[in-house]
């Protein structure tokens, strides 16, 4: 299996786009749908923002999964950013610290299949999401 | 990545070419309000049809360009949006409410066509 892993330094907008198209490369190369390429690229996005408007920089790792036979993409996030208080409301839709700009977590959450979050203040945040590969064919 | 603003007759035609970031649609949206208050504009269509991701920022950025234009007096029309890019937005939650949307770019022309056919 092709070990695909993409890591992206996060520290601009411009880096936004490069985490994502880079992942979405790996997703399509891992088999995954053009439907489902786009919804991991945009959870990329999400995230990668996350850290540019929060953290000001971390890094975005995407690699390919294998587990109990299925094929999966996992997305992680990192940064050594302020961290979030209280994870739970941040998950929450319609909450935002920054004005009008919601941390779009739970938009994440919906987008992927397994979504982890570890995050204290002081401590940074990491983020770890999967989706895994439909190989089910609908009848 | 400067979007290329073309007028045609009353319209602004707006065509995104590549993947977007954020400093770049923050000038689109500058530029497509500077440009409607040049030309006196009725409405403006912005081609999405090359963006790859529609995340919050782009889509809180494009209801942005709307909501100031019709301020303006005009109306914006967003054409284009490839149907991955759909789904993924209604996954994340995002809307475009109050902005109108139509299929490509020749549909949006039609509708604003038909639209200002008779104040023109």
């Amino acid at each position: 299996m092709p070990g695909e892993d993409v890591r992206v330094p996060i520290n601009s907008d411009q880096d936004i786009i490069l985490a994502r198209q880079r992942g979405r490369s790996v997703a399509a190369e891992a088999g995954f749908s053009a439907v489902d390429a786009t919804l991991i690229a945009t959870a990329i996005s999400e995230l990668a923002r996350n850290i540019v408007s929060y953290a000001r920089s971390g890094e975005i790792s995407v690699h390919v999964v294998q587990e109990a036979g299925r094929r999966g993409i996992c997305i992680t996030a990192m940064d050594s950013g302020p961290g979030i208080a209280d994870v739970q409301q941040a998950l929450r839709d319609g909450f935002s610290t920054s004005g009008s700009l919601g941390l779009g977590l739970p938009g994440v959450r919906r987008l992927m299949d397994e979504f982890l979050i570890s995050s204290a203040p002081g401590q940074g945040t990491v983020v770890i999401a999967k989706k895994w590969k439909q190989d089910r064919q609908i009848s | 990545m400067e979007v290329p603003i073309l007028k045609q007759g009353e319209f602004l035609i707006a065509t995104i070419q590549a993947a977007l970031s954020d400093a770049d649609l923050e000038q689109l949206r500058m530029a497509l309000v500077q440009r409607v208050v040049k030309f006196r504009s009725r409405a403006v269509i912005v081609d999405v049809t090359a963006m790859d991701v529609m995340d919050s920022f782009a889509s809180r950025t494009l209801r942005e360009i709307a909501q100031m234009i019709r301020l303006r007096g005009a109306e914006t029309v967003i054409v284009g949006i490839q149907p991955e890019v759909a789904f993924a937005m209604v996954q994340l939650g995002l809307r475009l409410e109050g902005v109108g949307t139509a299929l490509d770019l020749e549909e949006g022309l039609a509708y604003l066509n038909q639209k200002f056919k008779n104040s023109s």
